[in-house]
């Protein structure tokens, strides 16, 4: 416990040291917290629950469009601010900015919570491949659809508002850094506390025999439903930080983007190791440093190393990071290993 | 708007004949997913990429002089290789692992074929102009190109020969022996590993002819690959496995489903209306399936 605290002290530390030690990559350390958000939370019911989701997705890009629409609808009539396409006929005040952005937010949480509670019943009575080939369908669908829209911009895009001047040209960044960053710690303690609960046992249940728990007397479409719940409201949440950010939201290549985002969060919590805390976490950590350094240095073939990868991982290391360290090290997950098990498996090596 | 396709009865005629003989099409794409899923219990999600791959090939030999419709016989026999190429590399280690991971793996490798081929073949909507002509029917009301036509004939006789291949030939019964149960299959004498390889081929085969059919009578991207997927996931989920018929009526109808979709809410929303479609099915079959209190797994 007191070896934890130490840990958990040293890592807020660096976190919040961070933007001033490396003020070159403010960017890339939100963009990292907010995919560690978006893996962590498709742990909860991908790892724990046992339903592979392509779709919170759907999540994430209905998060962005409705931060951004909040931020601008509250002051300026949106329909005319997405017709102007990016030009600053409109310009946010600082307060209305943070005022906005604050609405958004809550807002970006608050309503694919919603959603995924209302599309839950239909949706998570599906098994199997049926599940995973429905999400990717209602992600694509949704990235569709919205590139129809008028309102928001269709296809053309949608210009967040930009970040007003308040004085510092490191503004901006420290913001988003620190926002993205706080939005991790609360998911963190959010996803640490529920996995130190009944609820992460039942979760489990599901995953490992769905039927049998259901014979055992527990309401599991209950349990589903809360458990995509809860991941809808952190993969919203960080799709309006992520909006913002950006700055521009375009229905199919940021916002629902099922080829990249989607699942890329697969992908991070595949690597790092499903159905543990600090699997995704590792996971997206490395999968972003990775990325980063392949798009820099071998640009217009990372599409190609993405491939490449994803069929690796998924071939070679499906247990990811954390499943071989527990395979190599059971002592420290607190698995009691008798001596003379190992000695057998040794000698059938 | 919307009652524009009752009151002209000749753009429903045409909405429904431009359905069906695409809708054929779908259908032996939808084939070829039966078969892999029923054999080898992959869900392929590259099975569109593989699609374009094929209609590709018809173009590089309509640029390169030879007539289009020759890649009909050309791709597939390029695409069986592909596919067993395909199995041996990725496949046959994900063939008997959790439902997941195929997916998973076919995903990667859906994305690795779209920016292959984005990079070899470039980004820009294609087609191979067959110089087919069009028919007109009904005093010049409905027009139907000569390529659909024309499509949809060879998508019938490659269907045809196949379900007659599969039903006399060695390899044929060695295929469904395996599908209906893999284990005394092998245990009958049936090496499965080549069964698994040859299936996956055929798949890749069948992928090849309706990719070079598409390519003569619509247009292809790289990056138009996972709507096919998902026509042909979703046709063989209302047809159920094993049931050609089913494919083929499934196939059209979709097809037909597409056009008034088109026609009606606009080509804007054809592609977000097809994947819509297949939420609702697979919401409605879990709905009827939760009333008879069985799982299909």
């Amino acid at each position: 416990m007191n070896k934890n605290f130490i840990l958990y002290a040293a890592i807020l530390i660096f976190g919040l040291a961070a933007p001033f030690l490396f003020p070159a990559f403010k960017v890339q350390l939100s963009i990292l917290c907010v995919l560690i958000v978006l893996a962590t939370t498709w742990n909860i019911q991908g790892g724990e629950m046992g339903y592979n989701s392509f779709g919170n997705i759907l999540f994430y890009g209905l998060g962005m469009y409705l931060c951004a629409s909040v931020q601008v609808g509250m002051f300026f009539p949106l329909a005319e601010w997405t017709e102007s396409g990016g030009e600053k006929t409109f310009v946010h005040t600082p307060t209305q900015f943070f005022q906005g952005m604050a609405v958004g937010l809550v807002v970006a949480a608050v309503v694919p919570t919603i959603v995924a509670g209302l599309i839950g019943y239909s949706i998570l009575g599906l098994r199997g491949h049926y599940f995973a080939i429905c999400t990717l369908g209602l992600g694509v669908a949704a990235g569709e659809i919205s590139g129809g829209i008028e309102i928001i911009g269709a296809g053309q895009g949608f210009t967040t508002p930009p970040f007003p001047n308040v004085g510092s040209l490191e503004a901006r960044g420290e913001f988003f850094y620190f926002l993205s960053f706080f939005t991790l710690v609360l998911t963190f303690i959010a996803v640490r506390s529920i996995y130190s609960t009944r609820f992460k046992l039942i979760l489990n249940a599901i995953r490992d025999n769905e039927d049998k728990a259901e014979a055992m007397g527990i309401e599991t479409m209950k349990y589903k439903i809360i458990g995509w719940m809860i991941s809808a409201f952190f993969c919203g949440l960080a799709g309006g930080i992520m909006g913002g950010l950006v700055g521009y939201i375009d229905s199919t290549d940021v916002a629902f983007d099922g080829r990249e985002m989607g699942v890329f969060m697969v992908l991070m919590a595949i690597l790092g190791g499903k159905g543990t805390l600090w699997g995704p976490i590792i996971g997206a950590t490395i999968f972003h440093i990775f990325k980063e350094g392949f798009w820099t240095f071998f640009l217009g073939w990372q599409y190609v190393a993405l491939g490449v990868l994803i069929v690796v991982i998924v071939i070679y290391f499906p247990e990811g990071i954390m499943g071989w360290l527990r395979e190599k090290y059971p002592e420290r997950f607190g698995e009691v290993v008798d001596e003379k098990d190992r000695k057998a498996q040794v000698e059938l090596k | 708007m919307d009652f524009l396709v009752f009151q002209y009865p000749m753009i429903t005629l045409q909405a429904c004949l431009d359905g069906i003989l695409l809708g054929v099409l779908f259908a032996l794409i939808a084939y070829g997913m039966a078969l892999q899923w029923g054999v080898m219990n992959i869900i392929n999600i590259a099975q569109g990429d593989l699609v374009i791959l094929g209609g590709y090939i018809a173009y590089f030999m309509y640029l390169y002089g030879i007539h289009p419709a020759w890649g009909v016989i050309v791709a597939p026999i390029i695409m069986y290789f592909v596919g067993i190429a395909i199995y041996k590399l990725v496949i046959n280690k994900v063939v008997d692992r959790d439902l997941f991971i195929s997916i998973l793996a076919t995903f990667g490798i859906s994305i690795l074929f779209m920016q292959l081929m984005n990079f070899a073949f470039g980004a820009d909507v294609v087609l191979a102009n067959s110089g087919y002509g069009t028919t007109m029917l009904f005093d010049n009301n409905v027009v139907l190109p000569n390529s659909k036509i024309f499509s949809a004939f060879i998508s019938i006789v490659f269907a045809v020969c196949l379900v007659i291949y599969m039903k006399k030939s060695k390899l044929g019964r060695a295929i469904r022996a395996t599908a209906q149960n893999a284990r005394a299959a092998k245990i009958l004498g049936v090496d499965t590993e080549k069964v698994y390889a040859a299936t996956f081929g055929i798949n890749a085969a069948l992928c090849g002819v309706a990719g070079a059919l598409i390519s003569i009578t619509f247009t292809i991207h790289p990056y138009m690959g996972l709507p096919y997927t998902i026509r042909s996931f979703m046709i063989v989920i209302v047809a159920g496995l094993g049931n050609l018929p089913g494919v083929a009526m499934s196939g059209m109808g979709l097809g037909v489903f597409e056009e008034f979709a088109d026609y009606i809410l606009g080509t804007e929303f054809r592609i977000g209306s097809v994947f819509l479609l297949l939420v609702l099915i697979l919401v409605y079959r879990r709905f009827k399936l939760s009333r008879k209190r069985e799982y299909l797994k």
